[in-house]
């Protein structure tokens, strides 16, 4: 393989791997607090919206980025309402918010931008390269990206020294394992799960504002395509540890970015094979076949007092 | 003439059973006025294209009845499962098995008489739903896996083997489109009525639920599962199996959703391609939802959001609304139904 061909490579599977590290970067801290939250895709999809129509109509692509966040944490909120606040099922209230804001951004999209939609691309989130590093052979993309790109790395040791060593992020992960006995600390075990799902929206957000403003720089009705399960799954095989989840985001981010580089690969397998792998590799660690990977004991369940 | 007492009470039992998802409703069309205003749309006009949609021609019901036959069926597995207390959010991947049973055996078929075709081709579909749930189940109980992941991870892989087989082992012979061949004539359900593509599915559909209701409330495997669904451990110390009733119940509700992806080829799409399904197995939880969980409910929950369906398209054309709106009416109906579940002082969903 040349140099080449290995940067266009590393290239395209950052592209792919920074909505998925920051949406699982999100579902971590979430997961952690005990709330397994399966409406990541539709928080991914109204980053996505509001990050492109924003930063349309505005001319900015700030301020689209900070629409995204704002959505982002709309929705971790308002799951959190019925989860958190109400103690409704997690999955059959994740699995609404998916719904929703499938159909709201594609009413939205439809009336803002009409039928066609045509014409709709934005000049996206310039990249910005690193002198010196970014010409660097093979590695050089990786010194070569937007903001959001290199947030979404730079995340990694804050999310996951916070979890570890804050004294917040210590009574976050109480309140995954024993919410009972963090209550008689005196941690307020609804209001960390809000906290923990409106950073959850808006990491989730800022991956799909990538997605819409620095990848496809336009919106397709449904564009997010399953990342926010994907994303489910590398917080899993990443055993819920953040550099984990980086490693496990970039082996998907190249199992997806191989199909663009098929034919110049000359690969005999066919290229659904790596788009099924991270779930397959999911189910098999879930299993306990490639090394276990232990849940916060709280996880999925409401806290009743 | 008074009614006796017993009456009476049937009534408000059967309004209170009622009230929840009539709210529920007139909740999720109210707030989809508010989108389609917000929008800048006429939510009227939105209303009245819908209704003829859905009514205005024998077409239209037809067309209703086409829709509501996949609905119901993973309706009712979503019931199945949910009731037992298992999460099975994997229906469209079963769904999709199903369908590619039909699509693989239906080409092989036309030497049958139909009599014999179509039951073999229905049984396979049911197999194949089974044994892909049967996946999510063996993990459960052998590897004490979350089905909810499990169930979801199993989705995509089923998308992702789809994706390959249509353009790989089961492409059509003249290899010009991503699609399997057609299933021959004798593996074709047959249509309930000339000239209209209502077909002997919704039949089975129905039967299947009047199945369905038979066997979670009058049969001892109904109330084991119902008896797993509401309490584990109490069930576990009465002395019931709830190892056995989860597979069960799992397997059950693949087979439910298997058959549904088998009678769409076998008498919608005729063959297999990718997005055959619109996410049939998604919208089947609102179904089950709104249907209560109770068979009966269900029947209702999927001919409605089958005319949703049907009348979204018409909308979107006459009121310029766009047709995915019928999936923000599914999340609100959803999530009107768990805050008034919150208000009625229980928890959990279902």
């Amino acid at each position: 393989m040349s140099a080449d061909l290995a940067a266009a490579l590393l290239a395209s599977t950052l592209t792919m791997a920074v909505p998925l590290l920051l949406a699982a970067l999100g579902e971590l801290i979430a997961e952690r607090a005990g709330v397994l939250n399966i409406g990541l895709e539709g928080m991914l999809l109204g980053g996505a919206f509001a990050a492109l129509t924003v930063a349309l109509l505005s001319g900015s692509v700030a301020l689209g980025v900070a629409a995204a966040l704002a959505v982002g944490a709309g929705l971790g909120g308002l799951l959190a309402l019925f989860v958190a606040h109400w103690n409704a099922n997690q999955v059959v209230a994740g699995t609404a918010l998916n719904l929703l804001a499938a159909g709201i951004t594609g009413v939205a999209y439809r009336a803002v931008f009409g039928v066609t939609g045509a014409a709709l691309t934005i000049t996206g989130a310039p990249a910005l390269p690193l002198p010196g590093l970014s010409t660097l052979p093979v590695l050089g993309p990786f010194f070569n990206q937007t903001l959001i790109g290199y947030a979404a790395f730079a995340l990694v040791p804050v999310v996951g020294g916070w979890l570890a060593y804050s004294l917040g992020g210590l009574r976050l992960r109480m309140v995954g394992e024993n919410p009972h006995a963090a209550e008689t600390q005196g941690v307020a075990v609804r209001r960390v799960r809000l906290a923990a799902l409106v950073c959850c929206g808006m990491l989730a957000a800022a991956g799909g504002a990538f997605l819409s403003i620095a990848y496809a720089n336009t919106f397709v009705e449904g564009m997010s395509a399953g990342r926010g399960f994907i994303a489910l799954a590398i917080v899993i095989v990443g055993r819920r540890s953040a550099p984990g989840i980086m490693v496990a985001a970039l082996c998907f981010g190249f199992a997806t970015a191989l199909q663009f580089h098929f034919q110049a690969l000359g690969l005999a397998v066919p290229f659904q094979f790596f788009l099924i792998l991270p779930y397959v590799l999911t189910l098999l660690v879930l299993a306990g076949f490639a090394g276990r990977a232990a849940a916060p004991a709280a996880l999925g369940q409401p806290y009743e007092r | 003439m008074t009614a006796s007492p017993g009456a009476v009470a049937g009534a408000v039992a059967r309004w209170r059973a009622l009230r929840m998802p009539l709210l529920a409703l007139a909740a999720a069309l109210a707030a989809s006025g508010v989108v389609v205003v917000l929008a800048g749309g006429d939510p009227l006009l939105a209303l009245t294209a819908l209704l003829e949609g859905a009514f205005g021609s024998p077409d239209a019901w037809s067309e209703v009845g086409v829709r509501a036959s996949p609905l119901l069926l993973t309706g009712l597995a979503v019931t199945i499962a949910f009731r037992a207390g298992i999460w099975n959010i994997g229906a469209e991947g079963q769904l999709l098995v199903g369908a590619v049973m039909v699509a693989w055996l239906g080409t092989r078929v036309g030497a049958w008489p139909s009599a014999v075709a179509l039951p073999v081709l229905l049984a396979a579909a049911a197999a194949g739903g089974a044994a892909w749930a049967g996946i999510a189940a063996v993990l459960r109980t052998a590897r004490g896996v979350d089905e909810v992941i499990s169930t979801i991870m199993l989705n995509f892989i089923a998308l992702g083997l789809l994706g390959w087989l249509v353009q790989g082992p089961l492409m059509e012979a003249a290899g010009a489109y991503p699609q399997s061949d057609a299933i021959a004539a004798t593996a074709r359900m047959p249509r309930l009525v000339g000239g209209y593509r209502v077909h002997a599915g919704l039949v089975l559909a129905l039967l299947a639920a009047a199945a369905a209701w038979g066997l979670l409330f009058r049969t001892a495997l109904g109330f084991e599962m119902r008896a797993a669904g509401l309490n584990i451990l109490a069930t576990r110390l009465a002395g019931l199996r709830t190892t056995g009733a989860l597979l069960r119940a799992l397997a059950l509700s693949g087979a439910l959703a298997g058959l549904a992806g088998g009678i769409e080829v076998s008498a919608v799409t005729f063959r297999l391609y990718e997005n055959f399904s619109p996410g049939y197995g998604f919208t089947a939880i609102a179904v089950a939802l709104l249907g209560r969980l109770h068979p009966g409910g269900v029947v209702a929950a999927a001919l409605f959001f089958a005319a949703l369906d049907v009348g979204s398209t018409a909308m979107q054309r006459v009121a310029g609304v766009s047709a995915v709106l019928v999936s923000a009416v599914q999340a609100i109906v959803i999530l009107a139904l768990l805050a008034f579940e919150q208000r009625r002082g229980q928890t959990g969903a279902a």
